[in-house]
């Protein structure tokens, strides 16, 4: 398992709660909105509020709710995130980062494509405790 | 319910618009009123226009594509209008092609689209 | 240990300044670092005596117990003379080699002068020429990494540049756009591409585009697959995607690889599918006919 970066969340931005698809949505605004106020292009708003809204709706269906923090690392000029959730782990993280891996009857490229669609995505499981995602864009 | 978006009917067609703030919740529900409302009203098309939508992630992808093989169950065809290119990019980079779905620029092109049939 | 400072170099310059600057350009026309043919004379010596007036500003409150950084505020004129300086000479071709020579001929006309000024004292000498040493070379690596990164940047802006001049998106008729490829299209390219191309159909609100292949040198897995995104996601914005300038080698090549195109259409020539776009959005060609 990776490190996290050692200035990660260095200057934090917000904190949400996540129980329920509100809390989703303003986790992805707040991140778009973040971005758009550096300069962030269009598409690269849009790609990295779509990564947030994936591990946001999985901390909540499969964590059973969890924490989101956004902030900023300003060594290396990335908006940080952090998703994380106390909830059952993933046994098997390569499988599950497949494209068409699915435990909830979904299409199962929510994992796999947050990653794609991020400058920097590290997971962190353990198998009955939880679940942590860091995720970063490019500022 | 903000993100509740109201279903007009447009000519033979169910048009609705969906909001940026939309729940997961709240689009189940929509494509249920509007699997209702396709086959109460005998309509051809439904257009959904999600111009306001910043971003489509693979939940509201799939609930669209599922809304697309409903609707065409029930004899109409759904347009999907107004699509960000940045959104389309990123569909396309999550694999998301939506193969079943009708596309269209605007609600004019898409109802220009099913008058011609 | 002799005591060493920047008393002895600066007493020196402040000698002879103007020799100095004199034998520090004959010393650059022996080394063959001045290029007559791209710096007129006076310009020359005008830049000599420019720079060096810098370098003696940062000697003079830049260096402590023999340590110094050009980063410091006290060496900002000679950055800000270098950067100048660099600009122009990269712009006029100058080769790194010879800016940091250029800067290392100041080492002969020192040497000479402290060999005279501390003769008969030969530790204080050496450790004189130590520092003196040190700081040009500084110097000249500082130049140098300046110079790298000017042209770092020329290459950079034009890479934009040729990116821009390469993707050009044609209104071929009202609602037809056009998008003609040329050269290979790598994945960094195929994405400036395709961001290019579906901003266009938005303000355009066109209805067909034809990505035209033709100049494209080699169609491989993966220029397909970028070519099959783009056309998928003009589909998704609502929009069609005619592939054209498929020469019957690359449908070869397409089709040994495994390549399907799925629903994309496809055409050999521009010209057909000029045709085809033309048909969707409602116009006829009609060829008259006395022609």
């Amino acid at each position: 398992m990776a490190e996290p970066q050692p200035d990660f969340l260095h200057k934090i931005l917000q904190r949400i709660d996540l129980k329920t698809g509100k809390d989703a949505v303003q986790a992805r605004q707040v991140v778009a909105r973040e971005l758009k106020a550096r300069g962030v292009s269009a598409l690269r708003v849009t790609r990295f509020a779509t990564a947030v809204s994936e591990i946001a709706r999985n901390v909540i269906v499969h964590g059973g709710g969890g924490h989101f923090t956004v902030g900023l690392n300003a060594a290396t000029s990335y908006l940080d995130v952090e998703c994380r959730d106390r909830g059952r782990g993933i046994p098997d993280i390569d499988q599950a980062m497949k494209d068409g891996f699915t435990t909830a009857g979904g299409l199962g490229r929510g994992l796999g494509g947050a990653k794609r669609l991020s400058d920097r995505f590290e997971i962190e499981t353990v198998p009955g405790q939880g679940t942590t995602v860091r995720m970063s864009a490019k500022i | 319910m903000s993100g509740v978006a109201s279903i007009h009917l447009v000519e033979n067609a169910l048009l609705v618009s969906i909001q940026d703030d939309v729940t997961d919740t709240e689009i189940i529900d929509l494509q249920d009123a509007l699997s209702n409302r396709i086959a109460d009203e005998n309509v051809d098309g439904v257009i959904v226009d999600i111009s306001a939508l910043e971003i489509v992630d693979t939940f509201v992808g799939r609930v669209i594509a599922q809304l697309a093989g409903i609707s065409r169950l029930l004899a109409a065809e759904t347009y999907v209008v107004g699509m960000r290119p940045a959104v389309a990019v990123t569909l396309v980079e999550l694999g998301m092609y939506l193969p079943q779905t009708r596309t269209a620029l605007s609600l004019s092109h898409a109802l220009a689209q099913l008058r011609r049939g | 240990m002799p005591q060493t400072g920047t008393a002895t170099i600066l007493k020196i310059f402040e000698a002879d300044f103007g020799g100095i600057v004199e034998e520090w350009r004959g010393t650059q026309v022996e080394e063959g670092v001045r290029r007559s043919d791209l710096f007129t004379d006076s310009e020359s010596r005008a830049q000599n005596i420019e720079l060096l007036k810098a370098f003696l500003t940062g000697i003079r409150s830049g260096v402590h117990e023999q340590d110094f950084s050009f980063e410091d505020t006290a060496w900002e004129d000679l950055r800000a003379v270098l950067a100048d300086l660099t600009k122009e000479r990269v712009s006029r071709g100058v080769t790194p080699s010879e800016m940091a020579n250029f800067v290392l001929a100041l080492k002969t006309p020192l040497f000479s002068r402290l060999a005279t000024e501390l003769a008969g004292d030969t530790d204080r000498l050496i450790a004189e020429i130590r520092l003196v040493t040190r700081l040009i070379d500084a110097f000249a690596i500082y130049t140098n990494e300046v110079f790298i990164a000017e042209r770092e940047q020329i290459i950079e802006r034009q890479r934009e540049e040729m990116m821009e001049l390469s993707t050009p998106v044609v209104e071929l008729w009202d609602r037809v756009l056009t998008l003609p490829l040329i050269g290979t299209l790598d994945s960094a390219r195929s994405q400036e591409v395709m961001e290019n191309l579906l901003e266009t159909i938005l303000q355009r609100q066109a209805e067909v585009v034809i990505v035209d292949i033709t100049g494209v040198s080699t169609v491989d897995t993966q220029v397909a697959q970028h070519l099959l995104r783009a056309a998928a996601a003009v589909r998704l914005m609502g929009a069609e995607c005619i592939i054209s300038g498929i020469s019957p080698m690359i449908a070869q090549t397409m089709v040994q690889l495994g390549i399907d195109v799925g629903t994309v259409s496809t055409r050999s020539s521009i010209r057909t599918a000029l045709a085809d776009a033309l048909r969707k959005v409602g116009y006829v060609i009609e060829k008259r006919d006395a022609h």
